[in-house]
């Protein structure tokens, strides 16, 4: 589903975000991306989504080689993946119906369908009856379920989200992190960047540690952290 | 396709409403817009009007004929049939030099010294009027030409050359109108794209978004593309009234001056057609204006 083989990203500014980096996530795996900031975990997302495309290597998303998309296919490239965003990066001055509906207007779906399938995205999320509210009046939370409600309601394949609960207290953050692991559950690729090990801790599923851009070795999966190693992980200064 | 349409129409008038959302702003371009395509409408009516009046004055482009003083007034009647027939002369009239020297004595004021001549100096006259499609100087040249080889005429009168100058002015002010037109079109080219420009720059966060969740160039071109379109028929629609406005404040005048040189002249507006293509001049300006705007900067937008 996605394939990393060796590649570098280097930036015009010459900061090399990953190097060397070889990763395969199976489709309808979930997997968490784990890092200090600035560990390549943005810049990955970014590759997978074509924002950013690799300096070197080979990257394969969807069963199509990144490096074979032109410009003009990466709209028709993104439509198939999902995006959540730290910050959501909804429209401020549209309802979340609109905000929600914006990824199938642009794929031309007929009215009707657009109203069924944006109330059943909102419904995934515990949104429904929210339509006609604009983002603001909602709390962040809320806010945010709604960019996934935006990210999922055209089905995509793969889903990503760069630090989802960034701005979440831990119970939001652990309902949000649910309702990725729902999406998981029927079939759906999910890609989740995070820094919040305790919240991570909650769900049994693979973890890919990022460090100076490459893979650092894990922990074996599905076992608990012991305290002493998260303080390590979380507060050691990067070598 | 009916999503397809429904989506265009959705986004025609989404741009609308967010064109009203910014009132003044957006009457403020309108305006600016209106002004400029306003005048080379007007000059284009100008010259219009000026065709169609020209067009009277060049059939009161009389030729006078005066015969030979030995001429009789029945050879004088034979010749005015015989220019009669010609197929570019509309109406011949016989002017006999008793009527001549009647009208003389009466207008003149020389009444008492004309008494003291023995004999009628005057000749016969022939007012030739030429038919209305061969009113032009240079056929006026040639129809005096060939009545002056006829037979008993002493002299033929025209005076074409103020005919030829109001031709030449009229053509330096139609070349000026095309000119204006140009220079105004461009104008308006550059004030929709710097218009589009700035909302572009107002939408950066939108667009970023929506490129993001799949729109392509197109989509996200396309409220622009709209918004310029609204901007050339708004602009159209005010070019359209201010003409309207300048020939209705401009008919009492000209009426007047049309009177002082005898004629039933009325100023004429903008046809409905000319009208339709005025507005249609504007949309297309418009819409290209923002074309090239959008396309060169929402390339720049890249989240």
């Amino acid at each position: 589903m996605i394939r990393f083989d060796r590649v570098f990203k280097r930036y015009p500014n010459g900061r090399e975000a990953l190097s060397d980096l070889t990763l395969e996530i199976a489709a309808g795996e979930m997997v968490f991306l784990t890092g200090h900031s600035g560990a390549g975990k943005s810049s990955l997302l970014k590759l997978v989504a074509l924002i950013e495309r690799p300096t070197r290597g080979q990257l394969i998303v969807n069963g199509q080689n990144v490096a074979g998309v032109r410009r003009s296919k990466v709209p028709a490239f993104r439509r198939r993946i999902g995006m959540v965003f730290q910050d959501h990066k909804l429209l401020s001055d549209r309802t979340v119906f609109d905000n929600v509906a914006l990824p199938l207007i642009i794929a031309g779906v007929g009215t009707k369908e657009i109203g069924k399938r944006v109330r059943a995205a909102l419904d995934q999320v515990g949104l429904l009856g929210y339509e006609q509210n604009l983002p603001l009046e909602l709390s962040t939370g809320e806010q945010q379920r709604v960019g996934i409600a935006r990210a999922v309601v055209s089905k995509p394949d793969i889903l990503i989200a760069d630090e989802p609960t960034g701005n979440l207290d831990p119970d939001l953050s652990l309902e949000v992190m649910g309702i990725f692991r729902r999406f998981n559950e029927v079939g759906v690729t999910v890609l989740v960047a995070s820094h919040d090990l305790y919240l991570i801790e909650q769900f049994p599923v693979r973890r890919v540690r990022l460090e100076a851009g490459r893979i650092a070795p894990e922990p074996q999966s599905g076992r608990g952290l012991d305290p002493g190693q998260l303080i390590d992980l979380e507060e050691a200064p990067s070598p | 396709m009916s999503a397809w349409i429904v989506r265009h129409l959705q986004t025609l008038v989404g741009s609308l409403g967010r064109l009203s959302e910014h009132a003044l702003a957006t009457l403020l371009t309108t305006l600016v817009i209106g002004i400029a395509l306003a005048l080379p409408a007007c000059l284009y009516v100008l010259v219009a009007n000026a065709q169609v009046a020209t067009g009277t004055w060049q059939r009161a482009v009389d030729l006078t004929v005066y015969l030979e003083r030995s001429a009789t007034a029945d050879a004088a009647r034979s010749l005015a049939e015989r220019v009669r027939a010609r197929r570019d002369v509309a109406a011949v009239e016989l002017i006999t030099k008793e009527e001549a020297l009647k009208e003389f004595r009466s207008d003149s004021g020389f009444g008492a010294s004309l008494d003291a001549l023995a004999d009628n100096p005057l000749p016969h006259t022939l007012v030739v009027r030429p038919g209305a499609d061969y009113a032009s100087a240079e056929h006026l040249e040639g129809l005096a030409a060939d009545l002056r080889a006829l037979e008993g005429v002493e002299v033929v009168q025209l005076d074409t050359l103020w005919v030829s100058r109001l031709e030449a002015i009229l053509e330096t002010v139609r070349r000026g109108a095309l000119i204006a037109a140009a220079l105004l079109a461009i104008g308006v080219l550059v004030i929709v794209g710097n218009t589009i420009r700035l909302d572009i720059q107002n939408r950066r966060q939108e667009i970023e978004v929506t490129k993001l969740v799949g729109g392509s160039d197109g989509f996200v071109r396309r409220p622009f593309l709209y918004s310029g379109v609204w901007y050339g028929l708004g602009g159209g629609l005010v070019a359209w009234l201010v003409t309207t406005g300048v020939v209705a404040a401009l008919a009492g005048p000209v009426s007047r001056l049309a009177g002082l040189y005898e004629s039933a002249f009325r100023i004429q507006g903008l046809r409905f057609d000319t009208g339709l293509a005025l507005l249609g001049a504007g949309i297309a300006l418009g819409w290209l204006g923002s074309f090239i705007a959008a396309t060169r900067h929402l390339r720049d937008i890249e989240p």
